[in-house]
C-alpha cells in the first residue's frame, strides 16, 4: 500500500472531456469567489457573521445557498441525461458512454434527494421554525451550525468525485450485489456510503434539535394546538428524521463492512442476503420521501391562509392528518419491490397501506382547498407555486395510487412510468413548495421583497416545463421502457424522448428566471425594501419581526394567547386604537456565542471521508484525532454565551418602522 | 363508466396499441393487469378530476378583485365538511384496495395458471449482460432468444449469476427479479403467435441496455419443430460452456445449445446459496454436478 | 369553540405545553434522549439484520460453538455493575460530593474497562479459531452488532474520563452537571442494549 492508499494521478479524468473540463472548470470558479472574497477583504466579515454563526437565521440560509448550488449540479445531470436518450435510439450510442451515464443517474438522484431537498428543506425550517414558535434560537445553536457543515462535507465529497477518481454506477439506492467490492470494485460506491454516511450525521443531529425545540421550547402561551402548521409539520418531518436515518446508517455501515472488512452482509456468497439490504434502504427510503414532502404542506398551508385572508381550514384536522402520516410511513415500504417475489397475502397488505396513506394526504388538499373558499385571494407568486402544486401533486398522487396495486406494478415498476410519478410528487410538492416557501420568505430573511415579474415567469416555465418533460415519460412507461438506459432499440420511442429533452429545456429556462429574479431584486432592492416586517399581511409570528430579523430575534418574548398570534394581535390593535402602548421592558439577552467548531468538524469529516475512499489510513487516523480534539476544544471553551446589551436592543426597535406600534403582549 | 373506461382503452389502443407495451396485451396475465390498471385509473379520476376542476374554479372565483364573491374571514371549520373530506378520499381507498388485494392474489406470479394444458417449464438465467433461457425437458438452452408455445402456460423459474435484474415481458404480464442464490417464480402464457420484445428491468451494470431479447410465441407443433432443430446444432452447454458465457459481455446475439448440463440451473442456484447451519457438510464454491 | 374558549381562559402556568421554553437543564436532558433513542433505532437495524443472518452460517461455527456463556455472565455483571456505580456516582454529584463522583466514576470506569477487554479477549479467540467477521453471514452480523455496542463502551469510557477531567478543571459548574448527566443517561441506555443484546444474542444462541 502507498502512502496515499489507492490514489494516483490516475485517479484524475485526464481521458475523459466532460468531468475534465466540468471539475477543473467548477475549481477555477470557486477559485475565483475565493480570491473576489480575500481581495476585497470580506474574509473576516465571512468568518465572523456566517461561517461560525451559530444563528439559525444565518444557518438556514447558508443550507439553502448550498443546495441551490447543487440543485444546479443535478438539474446539469438531468438535462445530459435527457439529451442522451434523446438521441440514442435505433443503434445510436449517444455522446455519453455507458460509465459515465451510469455515474450520471446516480449523482442525480443521490444530489438532489440529499443534497437539494434535505438542505433546502432544512433550511427554511432552520430559518422560520424559531421564528414561528417565537423564540430566539433553536435547543442546540452549535449543534446546528455542526449540522449545516457536515452537510456540507458530504457535497464536497460528492463533488470531489467528479475529479478526482469516479462516482459510484449503482443508482441513488445502490442495491447489491451490484454495489459489493466484487461488482462494483472502484472508489464509487465509496464516495456515495462516505458522503452521506457523513451528512446523515448531519441530518440526524438536525432532527434531533428540531424536535427539541419545537418540543420543549415554544414561547410561552403557545400551546401545541397554537403552533403554526408549518411547526407541525416540520415536528413531524423531524420525529421521522430521528426515526428513520439511523437505519440509513446502519445499512450502509453494513455496506461498508462488506466493502472494507470482506463481510458477508449483503454479498452473495457465504451466507449474505441482499434482499435485506432492499428492505432496510428503504424502511428508511419511504419515511425519507414523507420527510422531504410534510414541511412542504406546511409552507402550502402558511401560503395559503395568508395570502386567502383568512386562518387555514380545519387546522385540527390538518394537524391529526400530519402526524398519521409519518406513522403510516413507517407501514408502506414495500412497495417499492412488489416485484421482488413476496408472497400475495404481504404484497397487498403493503398496497392497501400504501393507499390508506393518501387518505390523510387527500384531506391536506380538500382543506387548501376550503381555505380558499371564501377568502379573497392574491395571486402572488407563492400563491401561483401552490396552485400549481395542488393540480399537479393530485395527478402524482393518482399514479401513486395506481403503482400501490401490486399487478399494476408487476408491469410498472421500474419503468420510465414510475420515474414520472416520482418526480410528479417531488417537483410537485416538494420543488413548487420550497420554490413558494423561498417567495414568501425571502423578504423576511433579506428586507426586500423580490421581482414578481421573473418570478411568475419562472413558475410559468417549471410548470410547463414539468408537463413537457414528464407527461411523455408516463407514455412511454406504458409502452414497455425501463429506466436507467443508456440507448435503446425502439425507434418509436425516440419522439416522446425529444419532447421530454426540450421539457427539461423549458425548466431550465425557469430556472434562468429564478436566477434574473434574484439578480433584478437586488439590483433594485432600495424600491422593493420591506420597511414594516409584514409584506403580505401575514398571521404567523415571524411576520411580527424586523426585515431582516435581529440576532435576538425578539426583544422581548412575545406571550401568545392564540392561533395565529399575530393576527389576532393586529386585529385586537384595530380595536384598541386609543389605548396607549405600553412602554417595553427591555432586559439584556444572552445567546450564544458564534464559534468555529461546525467548520472545523466539518474539515475532519472531509479529512476522514476522503481518507476511508481511498485508502489512506493514516490520514483517517489523523482526521479522527482531529474530530476528537476540536470536540474538546468546544467542551472546555470557556465562554459559551455573549450578553447583548440593553441599549442596543431599544435602538434597534427605535430604529425600525415595524416596532413602532407593538407592545410587549401579543393580545388575543 | 364503462362508456368511459372503453373509450379510454379504445383511445389508448390506438395511438399506443402499435407500440409493443403494457396496453396490447399477447397473453392472460398482461389482459387481466391491463383491466386492472383501467379499473383504478378511472376510479382514481372520478376523484381527480372534480378535485383538479374545483381548485381552479375555487381558486379563480375566490380572486381578491372579484367583488361578488362573499368574503368569509371566520369560515375555518365545519364538521360536515369533514366527515365528508375524510369519507370520500377513505371510500376511494377501500375501493381500490379492494381491487388491490383481489388483483394481488388472483395475479400472484407465483400462481400457476389454470389450464388443460401442459405446461413448458422454462429456467431463466440472467448473466452479464444477457439472458440464458434453459428448457429442461426439451434438453436444449439459448441465450437472448425465447420460444414459447401458443396457448400453453410457461412455468418460469429464474434466478441470476450474479447481480439483481428482472425479467420482463411487457406484452405477457408481470416482471419478477432474479437474484442470485435463489430461485423465483414466474407463470406467464402467450395467447396470441407474434414476437413480443422481453428486457431486464432492473439495471445491473455497463452493459443493462442491451440486456433485451425476443419472445416468439409460435404454434405448438412449430414449438416442437424449433426444439427438434435446436438439438441438432449448435454447442453443448456443459460446465465448461456456461463458464465461458458467464464471463461479462455485451449486446450479444442470441443463440442455441443442442443440449445443457443436468441440473445446470439448480447448479447455479446452489452456487450463490447461503448454507444453513442444519446441513453440517459444506458446499463448495464451485458448481456441482449431478445432485 | 366552547372547549377552546375555556382552555384559553385557564392561566398559563397550569397548562404545561404554555409553559414558554424549558430550562436549559430540561431541554438537553431531552435533547439527549432523543438521540438516545435514534441509537436505538440504528441498534435495531443492527439486530434486524442478526435475525435475518442468525442461521446463515456457511458452513462455519454457530452461536452455540462459539459463545461461553461464563465470560458472557461475568461481562453482564460487570455492566450491570457498571451502571449502579453511575447511579452512584449521579448521587454523588447530587449532593456536590467530589470524591464520591471520582471515587464511583472510577468503579464505572474500571468494571466498563473488564467488560470491554473480556468482549475484546471473546472477539480474538473467536478471530483465531478461524470464526472471524469474513467467515459467514451470521459471524458478520454478530461482530457488528456486539462490536458496535462495543465501540459505545468505549466512547463511554472517553467520555467519562474527559468529565473527570473537566470536573477537576471547573467544579461541579451547571454544563458539567448536564454532560454528566447525559453521560449516565447513555450509560444506562447501553445497559439496556446490552440486556437486548445478550438476550438475543448469546441466551437465544444456544438454544437446542
Amino acid at each position: 500500500m502507498t502512502f496515499f492508499g489507492k490514489l494516483t494521478w490516475d485517479a484524475l479524468p485526464w481521458s475523459e472531456p466532460i468531468p475534465l473540463i466540468s471539475g477543473f472548470g467548477a475549481f477555477a470558479f470557486v477559485i475565483a469567489i475565493v480570491a473576489w472574497v480575500i481581495l476585497k477583504g470580506y474574509g473576516p466579515y465571512l468568518w465572523r457573521e456566517w461561517i461560525t454563526s451559530v444563528d439559525h437565521k444565518r444557518i438556514g440560509v447558508m443550507y439553502i445557498v448550498l443546495a441551490l448550488i447543487m440543485l444546479l449540479r443535478g438539474f446539469t445531470d438531468a438535462i445530459m441525461m435527457r439529451a442522451q436518450q434523446a438521441v440514442a435510439a435505433g443503434g445510436a450510442q449517444g455522446y455519453l458512454p455507458p460509465d459515465h451515464f451510469d455515474q450520471v443517474f446516480s449523482a442525480h438522484g443521490t444530489i438532489m434527494i440529499f443534497f437539494m431537498a434535505m438542505p433546502i428543506l432544512i433550511g427554511l425550517m432552520n430559518f422560520v421554525v424559531p421564528l414561528q414558535l417565537g423564540i430566539r434560537d433553536v435547543a442546540f445553536p452549535t449543534l446546528n451550525s455542526v449540522s449545516l457543515w457536515l452537510t456540507a462535507s458530504g457535497i464536497l465529497l460528492i463533488n470531489l468525485s467528479l475529479v478526482i477518481g469516479e462516482f459510484s454506477k449503482a443508482g441513488w439506492v445502490g442495491y447489491p450485489p451490484l454495489s459489493e467490492l466484487q461488482f462494483s470494485p472502484g472508489v464509487g460506491v465509496d464516495y456515495y456510503l462516505w458522503s452521506l454516511q457523513i451528512s446523515g450525521v448531519g441530518t440526524l443531529l438536525a432532527g434531533i434539535n428540531f424536535v427539541t425545540t419545537i418540543l420543549k421550547m415554544r414561547a410561552p402561551g403557545m400551546g401545541y394546538m397554537r403552533m403554526p402548521v408549518f411547526c407541525w409539520t416540520a415536528l413531524a418531518s423531524n420525529l421521522l428524521i430521528v426515526a428513520a436515518f439511523p437505519i440509513l446508517t446502519a445499512t450502509f455501515a453494513m455496506l461498508l463492512l462488506d466493502r472494507y472488512l470482506g463481510f458477508h452482509f449483503f454479498t452473495i456468497d457465504a451466507g449474505g442476503n441482499p434482499m435485506m439490504y432492499v428492505n432496510l434502504f428503504w424502511v428508511w427510503g419511504h419515511p425519507e420521501v414523507y420527510i422531504l414532502v410534510l414541511p412542504a404542506f406546511g409552507v402550502f398551508s402558511e401560503v395559503i391562509a395568508t395570502f386567502s385572508g383568512k386562518p387555514l381550514f380545519g387546522y385540527r384536522s390538518m394537524v391529526a392528518a400530519t402526524m398519521a402520516i409519518c406513522v403510516l410511513s413507517f407501514l408502506v415500504w414495500l412497495h417499492h419491490f412488489f416485484t421482488m417475489g413476496a408472497s400475495a397475502s404481504v404484497n397487498a397488505f403493503f398496497g392497501v397501506m400504501s393507499m390508506v396513506i393518501a387518505v390523510p394526504t387527500g384531506v391536506k388538499v380538500f382543506n387548501w382547498l376550503f381555505t380558499m373558499y371564501g377568502g379573497r385571494i392574491r395571486f402572488t407568486v407563492p400563491v401561483l407555486w401552490t396552485l400549481g402544486f395542488m393540480v399537479t401533486f393530485v395527478i402524482g398522487g393518482l399514479t401513486g395510487v395506481l403503482h400501490a396495486v401490486p399487478p399494476v406494478d408487476f408491469q410498472l415498476h421500474n419503468s420510465v412510468f414510475l420515474i414520472a410519478h416520482f418526480h410528479n410528487v417531488i417537483i410537485g410538492a416538494v420543488v413548487f413548495g420550497v420554490m413558494a416557501g423561498l417567495n414568501y420568505w425571502f423578504p423576511k430573511a433579506f428586507g426586500f421583497t423580490l421581482d414578481e415579474r421573473w418570478g411568475r415567469a419562472s413558475f410559468w416555465c417549471w410548470l410547463v416545463g414539468f408537463y413537457v418533460a414528464f407527461m411523455p415519460l408516463y407514455v412511454l412507461g406504458l409502452m414497455g421502457m425501463t429506466r436507467r438506459m443508456q440507448h435503446y432499440d425502439d425507434v418509436s420511442w425516440q419522439p416522446w424522448l425529444v419532447v421530454a429533452a426540450v421539457g427539461a429545456a423549458i425548466i431550465l429556462g425557469g430556472v434562468v428566471c429564478q436566477i434574473i429574479q434574484l439578480v433584478v431584486s437586488i439590483r433594485d432592492r432600495e424600491q422593493r425594501r420591506d420597511v414594516t416586517g409584514d409584506p403580505w399581511n401575514g398571521r404567523t409570528l415571524e411576520w411580527s419581526t424586523a426585515s431582516p430579523p435581529p440576532a435576538w430575534n425578539f426583544a422581548v418574548q412575545p406571550q401568545v394567547t392564540g392561533r395565529d398570534a399575530f393576527w389576532t394581535w393586529k386585529q385586537g390593535r384595530r380595536a384598541k386604537q386609543d389605548v396607549p402602548a405600553v412602554p417595553r421592558e427591555y432586559a439584556p439577552i444572552e445567546m450564544p456565542k458564534n464559534t468555529p467548531t461546525g467548520f472545523v468538524t466539518a474539515f475532519f469529516a472531509v479529512t476522514i471521508g476522503f481518507a476511508m475512499i481511498w485508502h489512506i489510513w493514516w490520514m483517517a487516523a489523523l482526521g479522527v484525532l482531529g474530530a476528537f480534539a476540536t470536540m474538546l476544544a468546544f467542551a472546555f471553551r470557556e465562554e459559551e454565551e455573549i450578553e447583548i446589551p440593553v441599549d442596543q436592543i431599544a435602538r434597534f426597535d427605535r430604529d425600525h418602522p415595524a416596532y413602532q406600534d407593538q407592545v410587549a403582549e401579543v393580545v388575543a | 363508466m364503462r362508456y368511459v373506461l372503453r373509450a379510454v382503452a379504445t383511445i389508448s389502443v390506438v395511438t399506443l396499441g402499435g407500440c409493443q407495451g403494457v396496453l396490447d396485451p399477447k397473453g392472460p396475465i398482461a389482459a387481466a393487469e391491463r383491466l386492472i390498471l383501467f379499473n383504478s385509473l378511472g376510479i382514481m379520476l372520478a376523484i381527480v378530476i372534480p378535485t383538479i376542476l374545483a381548485t381552479i374554479a375555487v381558486a379563480f372565483w375566490f380572486r381578491s378583485s372579484n367583488k361578488r364573491a362573499t368574503y368569509l374571514p371566520d369560515f375555518e371549520y365545519s364538521g360536515r365538511l369533514e366527515l365528508l373530506v375524510w369519507s370520500i378520499p377513505a371510500m376511494t381507498v377501500l375501493l381500490v384496495g379492494g381491487v388491490a388485494w383481489v388483483g394481488a392474489h388472483d395475479l400472484d406470479p407465483g400462481k400457476p395458471l389454470a389450464s388443460t394444458v401442459k405446461p413448458v417449464n422454462v429456467q431463466v438465467v440472467s448473466l452479464d449482460w444477457k439472458w440464458l433461457f434453459i428448457y429442461p425437458e426439451q434438453g436444449i438452452a439459448s441465450v437472448n432468444h425465447l420460444t414459447v408455445p401458443v396457448g400453453t402456460p410457461i412455468n418460469f423459474a429464474l434466478t441470476s449469476s450474479g447481480v439483481m435484474n428482472s425479467f420482463f415481458v411487457p406484452q405477457l404480464g408481470s416482471q419478477i427479479y432474479t437474484m442470485a442464490g435463489m430461485a423465483t417464480r414466474l407463470h406467464l402464457q402467450a395467447d396470441h403467435a407474434g414476437a413480443f420484445p422481453g428486457l431486464s428491468a432492473n439495471f445491473s451494470g455497463d452493459g443493462f441496455s442491451d440486456m433485451r431479447f425476443t419472445v416468439d410465441a409460435v404454434p405448438a407443433e412449430q414449438f416442437a419443430e424449433w426444439a427438434n432443430t435446436a438439438r441438432g446444432s449448435g454447442p453443448a452447454l456443459d460446465m465448461a460452456a456456461y463458464a465461458d458465457l458467464a464471463k461479462p459481455s455485451q449486446a450479444v446475439a442470441p443463440s442455441t445449445y443442442r443440449a445443457v448440463a443436468p441440473n445446470l440451473f439448480n447448479a447455479i442456484v446452489n452456487a450463490g446459496m447461503p448454507t444453513h447451519d442444519a446441513s453440517q457438510h459444506s458446499h463448495s464454491a464451485g458448481m456441482e454436478m449431478g445432485q | 369553540m366552547n372547549i377552546a374558549v375555556a382552555v384559553d381562559n385557564v392561566p398559563p402556568q397550569f397548562i404545561a405545553s404554555e409553559a414558554g421554553p424549558a430550562p436549559k437543564r430540561i431541554v438537553v436532558g431531552f435533547g439527549f434522549w432523543i438521540f438516545l433513542l435514534s441509537d436505538i433505532v440504528m441498534f435495531a437495524g443492527l439486530f434486524a439484520a442478526y435475525a435475518v443472518l442468525v442461521n446463515a452460517t456457511a458452513g462455519g461455527p454457530n452461536g452455540a460453538a462459539l459463545f461461553s456463556q461464563t465470560s458472557v455472565a461475568i461481562e453482564t455483571a460487570c455492566l450491570l455493575a457498571s451502571s449502579y456505580a453511575c447511579g452512584l456516582m449521579s448521587l454523588a454529584i447530587g449532593s456536590r460530593n467530589r470524591f464520591g463522583t471520582y471515587l464511583w466514576a472510577a468503579v464505572t470506569f474500571v468494571l466498563g474497562a473488564v467488560f470491554l477487554g473480556l468482549e475484546i479477549h471473546e472477539f480474538a479467540g473467536m478471530i483465531a479459531q478461524d470464526a472471524a467477521p469474513a467467515r459467514s453471514a451470521f459471524l458478520s452480523a454478530f461482530f457488528a452488532l456486539v462490536g458496535c455496542h462495543g465501540l459505545h463502551v468505549t466512547a463511554g469510557l472517553i467520555w467519562l474520563v474527559v468529565m473527570m477531567g473537566q470536573l477537576a478543571t471547573e467544579g461541579f459548574r451547571a454544563r458539567v452537571e448536564r454532560r454528566l448527566l447525559c453521560f449516565s443517561l447513555f450509560w444506562h441506555a447501553l445497559d439496556i442494549i446490552w440486556v437486548g443484546l445478550f438476550t438475543m444474542v448469546y441466551l437465544m444462541g444456544v438454544r437446542p
